[in-house]
């Protein structure tokens, strides 16, 4: 497969009063052209970091180590206008909340034009032609295109945001948290329209939530990131069947659904990432956990095909597996 | 506790946050209100504890009309209706620590005979929400605690009164996941050590069916259906209902599958729709459900969304924002056009409606150089007695 984004050993610091966050550590992953990859894990997992490393809006002052390559561009060593020309065509980003991304005193129609514009220089005719387009095709009424952001449902808006995001045809949208703002069912919606809109334009996904159902309905692959970093990477279908690391499995055991007949929780909380625990990040809360693992980093290796975590027992459980 | 009714009123706009809402709670259950955002299930927890006052209807808590109670009756009363709400984070005072916060409600009641007395109190509370190291914690301010820990606080805080009723609004929706069941497995431990009675609100049907006795699903401020859990969640009867169930994402990559979803989204409370509140929305729409003048001018708006009716549409109807609803009504002044053929036309465009929406026309008109197009009083609507649940659709 085409690959369309390539992070590479990617890591990321904030600098605090306290000392250096390692928000994000040694991050390798690939998506695919036309892929649908998903980022899981709790407050503090790093996820939101990965996304805005990929935007190049990292607060200023945070440390990027590795490479993230778009193509053969490595976005990282990016600055300024070559940045800006990638950022909103080439790679787009959809945020939680609709409301505060757009901006009050512009017309939706506003919005539009300065994206085209900002990128294309394209007659006004096109422009707004493109504008409906783009409009329609989230099912928003070109009757509607001189409102103003607050005029609109969230769902609308959040439809506003992602025809805006997508009016250039980047091959890649970061989603972060797309639909937490959203009641159930606008939520469903806005999943089928993402899923629509990658059925016709062939655009690659990266889907930043903390919803495990959500992953499981749309996503191909999926990430499972704790403490910054990569815990298990896996096709969609062996993740929720087959997990192979602790963490997985916690929490696809602690989410609360309509077949739940027992809750389960993972004790303890994420650890403080100025100074995170030694050895698998993971051992202070994992109910195997044995000496060992305090003191060895496990490596991010594959237990099957397509499929590795960082457990340093990942064979073990992987053996127990198959055994049942 | 039956019958509260309540009217917001900002400005001159009248805003129905709840519209004729009745339950009885019965003693030691935990009852659900459960629904989307602005379905009023919020007001109704809030009205409880009169921390809103109803503009109709009654509150009663244990035989008593605490509906108009003023103040001074109603102190004695907050020391047996609690209330926790969704931020821990806003729920604790950051300048107050968390032994001083948890220990409040009884200097406030004056409860306590002594500072030492308080502690003592409020380091056993402490234990029992699991808030611990209790000795080490009890001087740390809020900021210092986890989410979890925090809205453990604000728990020990609502139980130290010993209170009957607690209202639980969306305990857990701040948390993260791996951290939810925690919270929840306490609330219910403490629900069967304490004798509590609860209102658990939440938009989580899942958590719902888990902690709840008995539910009500809450739309645009009326309850469409409410009953036992066990009963709603394996035949939801509401057509909303239903449709709630069916959008929740499942965590099973293996049913995956396209979903039937109601179109849009929750309406305006300010102009809630006529008739049944769901019907613009509604999969299982009848004729007599509610179609009114504005669903007319929406329909128009759905169709512009088709490139090949677009123009067809502005020649013979002219622009949308032209087109008045009124009611049950909908219209627009006419040019030089032929009434004849307009209602002609009009009545070939809603005859590629929905059947249910064209059924519902009573008429077509031109007078004045107006043309109306008239839809029926809908069917009345009230809460009916199904399968052991109250649901509130024309469908039964």
């Amino acid at each position: 497969m085409d690959s369309i984004l390539k992070a590479e050993n990617l890591s990321v610091e904030y600098f605090s009063k306290k000392g250096y966050v390692h928000a994000l550590d040694d991050i390798s992953l690939e998506i695919g052209k036309g892929e649908t990859v998903g980022i899981v894990g709790e407050t503090g997992s790093g996820k939101s970091t990965l996304a805005k490393a990929i935007l190049g809006i990292l607060p200023p002052g945070a440390r990027v180590g590795g490479k993230l390559l778009l193509r053969e561009t490595d976005l990282t060593r990016l600055r300024g206008e070559p940045l800006r020309r990638i950022r909103g065509r080439d790679i787009a980003l959809i945020f939680q909340d609709p409301m505060t991304r757009l901006n009050p005193l512009m017309t939706i129609e506003d919005h539009f034009l300065e994206t085209i514009r900002a990128h294309e220089s394209v007659s006004d005719r096109e422009a707004h032609e493109r504008t409906v387009r783009a409009l329609t095709s989230m099912r928003v009424p070109e009757s509607r295109i001189r409102n103003y952001p607050h005029e609109f449902s969230g769902g609308m808006r959040q439809r506003i945001m992602i025809g805006l995001a997508v009016v250039l045809r980047p091959s890649l949208l970061v989603a972060d948290e797309p639909t937490t703002s959203l009641d159930v069912i606008v939520e469903a919606q806005i999943l089928e329209i993402l899923e629509d809109l990658k059925k016709v334009s062939g655009m690659s996904l990266l889907l930043i939530t903390h919803n495990l159902g959500i992953v499981s309905e749309i996503c191909d692959r999926v990430l499972v990131l704790y403490a910054g970093k990569m815990a298990e990477l896996g096709p969609v279908g062996d993740i929720f069947a087959r997990p192979i690391h602790p963490y997985t499995r916690l929490l696809l055991k602690s989410v609360i659904h309509l077949e739940t007949k027992e809750l389960y929780s993972i004790d303890g909380t994420p650890p403080d990432l100025i100074d995170p625990p030694s050895g698998c990040r993971f051992h202070p809360r994992c109910p195997y956990a044995q000496t060992v693992c305090s003191e060895k980093i496990p490596p991010f290796q594959e237990f099957r095909p397509g499929q590795p975590a960082s457990c340093l027992f990942g064979k073990d459980f992987l053996d127990q597996d198959n055994a049942t | 506790m039956p019958f509260i009714q309540r009217l917001f009123s900002f400005n001159r706009l009248a805003v129905h946050a709840v519209d004729g809402v009745s339950f009885t709670l019965r003693p030691g259950e935990i009852f659900g209100l459960v629904g989307e955002s602005g379905c009023g299930k919020t007001t109704v927890g809030r009205t409880i504890l009169r921390l809103v006052q109803p503009t109709s209807g009654r509150i009663r808590f244990e035989g008593v009309d605490i509906t108009r109670a003023k103040e001074r009756r109603l102190r004695p009363l907050r020391k047996r209706i609690q209330i926790i709400f969704q931020d821990p984070h806003a729920s604790l005072n950051p300048a107050m620590t968390i032994g001083h916060a948890i220990g409040h409600p009884l200097k406030i009641h004056g409860l306590a005979s002594s500072d030492k007395d308080v502690r003592g109190r409020v380091l056993s509370i402490m234990q029992e929400v699991g808030l611990t190291p209790a000795e080490q914690l009890y001087s740390k301010y809020p900021s210092d605690l986890s989410g979890g820990q925090k809205q453990r606080a604000v728990i020990a805080r609502a139980i130290i009164l010993v209170p009957k009723l607690i209202v639980a609004d969306e305990p857990v929706a701040m948390l993260d996941m791996s951290i939810r069941a925690k919270i929840l497995e306490l609330l219910l431990n403490l629900k069967r050590k304490f004798d509590l009675t609860y209102i658990f609100i939440t938009h989580d049907l899942a958590t719902a069916k888990f902690v709840c006795d008995r539910i009500a699903i809450m739309y645009l401020g009326r309850i469409v259906e409410a009953g036992p859990v066990d009963r709603i969640f394996s035949d939801p009867k509401h057509p909303y209902t239903r449709a709630l169930l069916n959008a929740i994402p499942i965590p099973d990559p293996r049913r995956r599958g396209p979903k039937t979803l109601p179109k849009g989204e929750v309406p305006d409370a300010v102009y809630p729709p006529a008739g049944c509140r769901f019907h613009p929305r509604c999969p299982e729409v009848l004729a007599t459900c509610g179609w009114e003048g504005r669903d007319f001018i929406d329909y128009l708006e759905e169709r512009r969304l088709n490139p090949e009716k677009v123009q067809r549409d502005e020649e013979i109807l002219g622009p949308l924002n032209q087109w008045w609803a009124r009611g049950f009504q909908a219209g627009r002044k006419i040019g030089k056009q032929n009434p004849a053929q307009l209602i002609e036309h009009v009545r070939r465009i809603l005859a590629e409606a929905q059947p249910q929406m064209n059924q519902a026309v009573r008429d077509v008109s031109v007078r004045d150089r107006q043309i109306t197009v008239e839809f029926h009083n809908p069917d009345l609507l009230g809460p009916k007695e199904v399968e052991g649940r109250l649901v509130e659709c024309l469908l039964y």
